[in-house]
């Protein structure tokens, strides 16, 4: 079997669920071994057991977090040379994405990212699924190179732990940082205020609102809170200042896969529809029938936000008690 | 100071695009300068105006590397305000992946003499994989700050704001590096008439891989690392029920959520 190496980074207390599916994903690929950024507790270490990790490389060097992205490639790269991986998997954040592309060439391998899949075929060796021009093609990729490096994105996989549990080895490392690796220092780091939502990319519903909800995202944030859902925006809607950036969805935000997205109050500008149109269902409301919105959603409802909302809200409040 | 800003030709997303059945790349007609590219060239234009603009000696310098078509790009980045214009095209450059790609900008860029600051958009709008920037800057050897929100300069220190999911971050990053940069930067100007006319007296250097000291084999089709062996449009999202709301959209709604075991 051979050796799958997937980035945790900074798990903290408790494995995330974007680590989990990288490594469901794993285990169907090789031996998953786990390269953990920062301080591994020992609930993540039985955690990583429990999810089919034998062997962990860790890192808990200064310079991971005081540096920007190059110092976690060159982890990376020593962790992969360590146990001679044929593949490394990452998550696919904007972070992780550059991780990966430094790591590539760091390791002279190539390199895939937005990926939705990854089989081991007998003969083809690892082919990745991916989607492109905006999710209007799926391709399948493979490297060339000896080793892989693929970021994954999320919901992909339903994580899943292994059937049988063993206690993870754990290995640490002490990585010689380049000079080139110390060159862009973290000067400042300021947590963002936590929603308590679920995060966008990863969340099974969304919610969201545009320029119709013209400043009171009050309506979008119940129904959110009622689904459990996350809650989006478009970038009229960030721009104005009614919600902070992280929120909006699109080309230049988001990209989201839920279950279902629930579209208030946007046009469906081609950007827009970018970052949303792999959803499952799509239900749009928006007063004007001609919106583009309407052509790609599974329910449209012509009509005024401020009285369908509320509406609904009630409803699934009525039929739940 | 020095400022490459790299601009590319790409398919325009307000028409369909489409992939080569054959050779799973992009069909490029209908092209134009990525819109994501006009933020970074806004970004160098502010930057090289508050030191006295060209005539105090900086130069912003728009690059972009494609076939013959994509001087376009180019060209139009030369009338919203870029000094100078260098397109490096080969076809031995088809078919690179991130990696040809990022190797071909290295070589080229390395080739303008000491350059200062590379910067570029946060993705291509067709490929989108914002992989470049950062292969870019590995392979130059400066540093790196990507998805600037914002950019100043202090001496020879850019700094820059970026935010992620969780950390809004301060960065700095010594000189020579290769920055990325957001819409949320600023807002771009648009070409004017002057521009427009400024423009047409501007030449656009066109380099070749031999010109710039860099064997064929290492880029294009032949020194891609990564490749696809098969590609497939997914069918077109159709519309389902439309509604328009006659006092109870809302209860449909719920409805919708029910059948769909969403509630
Ligand atoms: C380079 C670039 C990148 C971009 N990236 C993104 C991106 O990532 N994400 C993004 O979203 N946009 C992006 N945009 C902007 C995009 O082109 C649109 O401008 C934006 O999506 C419009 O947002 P909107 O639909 O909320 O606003 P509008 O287009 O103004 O639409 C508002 C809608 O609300 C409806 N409405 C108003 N009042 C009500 C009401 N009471 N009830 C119901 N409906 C109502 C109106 O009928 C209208 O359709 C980008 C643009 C550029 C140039």
């Amino acid at each position: 079997m051979r050796n799958i190496v997937v980035f945790i980074d900074q798990p903290g207390s408790a494995l995330g669920k974007a680590g989990k599916e990288l490594l469901t994903f794993a285990r169907g690929l090789g031996a998953p071994v786990a390269a953990v950024a920062g301080e591994l507790s020992e609930a993540v270490r039985a955690e990583l057991g429990e999810y089919g990790v034998a062997q962990v490389l860790n890192s808990n060097q200064a310079e991971l977090f005081e540096y920007s992205i190059v110092p976690k490639a060159e982890f990376l790269a020593v962790a992969a040379q360590r146990v001679d991986a044929q593949l490394v998997l990452t998550g696919n954040s904007a972070e992780h994405k550059e991780i990966a592309a430094r790591l590539a060439v760091l390791l002279d391998a190539g390199v895939i990212s937005d990926a939705v899949g990854v089989v081991a075929d007998a003969d083809a060796g690892i082919q990745v699924e991916k989607l492109v021009l905006a999710g209007s093609y799926t391709v399948s990729a493979s490297v060339r190179s000896a080793i892989g490096i693929v970021a994954l994105k999320a919901n992909g996989v339903e994580p899943e732990a292994a059937g049988s549990s063993s206690a993870a080895a754990v290995e640490t490392v002490e990585v010689p940082f380049s000079e080139l690796a110390l060159r862009a220092r973290i000067a400042s780091r300021q947590a963002r205020p936590a929603s308590g939502r679920p995060e966008l990319s990863e969340a099974r519903i969304v919610v969201a609102g545009g320029r119709g909800v013209d400043g009171d995202f009050g309506p979008v944030e119940e129904l959110a809170d009622l689904l459990g859902a996350a809650v989006g925006a478009s970038r009229a809607a960030t721009d104005a200042g009614w919600i902070d950036h992280s929120a909006q969805v699109g080309q230049t935000g988001k990209t989201v896969s839920p279950q279902l997205y629930i579209s208030v109050g946007i046009s469906g500008a081609i950007q827009q529809k970018a970052g949303m149109q792999t959803s499952k269902f799509i239900v749009a409301v928006n007063q004007d029938a001609e919106s583009p919105v309407f052509e790609i959603a599974d329910l449209g409802i012509v009509g005024d936000l401020f009285t369908v909302l509320p509406q609904a809200i009630e409803e699934i409040k009525r039929r739940r008690a | 100071m020095t400022i490459v800003v790299l601009v590319k030709y790409v398919p325009d997303a307000q028409f369909d695009r489409h992939l080569d059945g054959a050779r799973h790349t992009i069909d490029r007609a209908e092209s134009i300068l990525s819109e994501l590219d006009e933020y970074p060239l806004e970004a160098a234009l502010q930057l090289a105006e508050a030191r006295g603009g060209a005539s105090a000696g900086n130069r912003i310098i728009a690059v972009t590397m494609g076939p013959e078509s994509a001087s376009a790009a180019v060209k139009k980045a030369l009338q919203i305000g870029a000094y100078e214009g260098v397109h490096l095209s080969d076809p031995a450059l088809a078919g690179s992946d991130v990696a040809g790609t990022s190797k071909a900008l290295a070589a080229l860029i390395d080739s303008l003499g000491p350059v200062d600051l590379v910067l570029t958009g946060m993705a291509s709008t067709d490929g989108e994989t914002s992989l470049v920037p950062a292969q870019l800057a590995a392979r130059l050897g400066f540093g790196q700050a990507t998805f600037a929100a914002a950019l100043e300069l202090d001496g020879d220190l850019a700094v820059v704001r970026r935010d992620g999911d969780a950390f809004s971050e301060v960065i700095e990053v010594q000189l020579p590096a290769v920055i990325s940069v957001t819409d949320q930067i600023n807002d771009p100007r648009y070409p004017n008439f002057k521009g427009i006319m400024a423009a047409k007296k501007r030449k656009i250097e066109v380099l070749t891989l031999a010109g710039i000291g860099l064997d064929p084999a290492t880029v294009g089709a032949s020194g891609a690392q990564a490749v696809v062996a098969r590609s497939q449009p997914v069918p077109a999202r159709g519309a389902g029920v439309l509604i328009t709301d006659s006092g109870d959209a809302g209860i449909a709604l719920v409805d919708f959520l029910a059948d769909q075991k969403l509630l």
